[in-house]
């Protein structure tokens, strides 16, 4: 039984959540980070999904690491990631219908979401499961931080509310929940449209290259006083 | 030499037939797993746009179980045949509702689902599915205005065939100001669907359900 340890946690969340993120850094998996990030509840409930069918690949995709011959190893990838989001898609329509009117037609294209397969290939096939379960969710979890902040911006800025739509995820009674954060607001359409998508992610990769410069900057200046 | 090879491409093609056999076992029991859920989701969701468009009090027999299937019909909008469901009272014949195609919206087509009651009066109409432009031409959905909750009560007779327009027109109908294309489309694919309803009701509307 291979154990963790606390610095090698740290090392990949610290990896998926900022250094690697998927969204801001990696820029993968755009297609249902720009189409689905109109809200906050359609993008964490994504998010959620592609942390699930990540969590779920890439932990299949190590425990067979061995037995799979290096030249089809991509097919064999494909073949498991595609299963198991069919099998997510089925189940999230027979359990959760309401949010899977919602989503369903964006669940089938996490196969396609190219992280998937590239956390399964990159990491998945050279490390242990328990490792690259965790590699797979905070790589998940950095994805779903950047949409779910990009659906808030384009939620807020688009319709002047946060939270719409909660209702189909916790029935009518969470109706209520939905803040009107800018009462009376007519919408700007240009954030709920695709371009609103760019602008915004466009927005989040600035402010990140910006945070990690100053950081840097700072570390350079206290080695130089030093 | 060439033994070594061939047999590793028999090796290698083994273990893709392993992983593609499980993978095909696991979706089967998923699908038959979740089958009888997701029939009963579908037409539970179905149900309920009906009774949106159809009060329950209208109404005592399993509407899913008396629909029937309309060939496709200028009136309705449609190209491929369409599904109308018989509401019954008991057992006499006391609407339905029709699935209609309003093809002239600003970007494609409308699907709306329009019930109307035996007098020919329109007890509610949904929008199913469009491509209006979002905040703009897309205030037919119930989702975001009471808008399409006017035709309730209408019928060919009030008003009168001239006034199915929007106030812009001289006509009975609200619209918003700067988008006007997508109520005319759903104005006009109501009214031909009650044409169709006036024309078809003695075929529609039988004493007994179809078999």
């Amino acid at each position: 039984m291979i154990m963790i340890t606390r610095e090698e946690f740290r090392k990949i969340f610290l990896n998926g959540l900022w250094k690697q993120n998927t969204g801001v850094v990696q820029i993968l998996g755009l297609c249902p980070l720009l189409a689905i990030s109109n809200s906050v509840v359609n993008a964490l409930s994504l998010g959620l999904a592609t942390v699930f069918v990540m969590a779920a690949s890439s932990g299949a995709v190590s425990s067979v690491r061995n037995f799979v011959p290096h030249e089809i190893r991509i097919p064999v990838f494909v073949l498991i990631i595609a299963s198991l989001v069919t099998v997510i898609d089925l189940a999230m329509n027979a359990f959760v219908h309401p949010i899977y009117l919602v989503l369903g037609i964006f669940i089938p294209l996490i196969t396609t979401n190219c992280i998937v397969l590239a956390r399964a290939d990159a990491f998945a096939a050279k490390n242990h499961p328990l490792h690259s379960v965790i590699d797979a969710v905070a790589m998940g979890l950095g994805l779903t931080l950047v949409l779910v902040v990009l659906g808030g911006l384009r939620e807020i800025a688009g319709k002047g509310t946060l939270f719409s739509g909660i209702d189909l995820v916790f029935g009518e009674a969470a109706k209520p929940w939905v803040l009107h954060v800018l009462p009376d607001y007519h919408g700007f359409l240009l954030a709920i449209l695709p371009p609103g998508a760019f602008i915004a992610l466009g927005l989040l990769i600035a402010a990140r290259n910006w945070l990690n410069a100053r950081a840097e900057r700072r570390v350079r200046l206290a080695a130089a006083h030093a | 030499m060439m033994k070594a090879s061939s047999l590793n491409a028999l090796r290698t093609g083994a273990v893709l037939l392993v992983f593609s056999a499980v993978g095909t076992a696991l979706l089967a029991s998923t699908f038959n797993a979740t089958r009888p859920a997701i029939e009963h989701n579908e037409q539970e969701a179905k149900l309920a746009l009906i009774r949106q468009v159809l009060p329950s009090t209208l109404f005592d027999n399993n509407l899913l179980g008396d629909a029937r299937s309309l060939p496709a019909d200028d009136l309705l909008g449609t190209r491929k045949p369409s599904t109308a469901w018989i509401a019954r009272k008991q057992g006499e014949p006391s609407g339905l509702v029709l699935e209609a195609i309003a093809p002239d919206g600003y970007s494609g087509e409308i699907a709306l689902l329009i019930g109307i009651a035996a007098s020919g009066e329109v007890t509610g109409v949904r929008v199913t599915a469009h491509r209006e432009t979002p905040g703009l031409g897309d205030y037919i959905d119930i989702a975001k205005s009471r808008w399409i909750e006017q035709f309730r009560g209408k019928s060919l007779a009030t008003p009168p065939g001239s006034k199915w327009k929007v106030h812009k027109d001289g006509g009975d109908f609200d619209s918003v100001a700067g988008a006007t294309i997508t109520p005319r489309a759903v104005i006009k694919a109501v009214k031909s669907a009650l044409d169709y309803f006036v024309r078809h009701q003695a075929e529609l509307l039988t004493p007994h359900p179809a078999q």
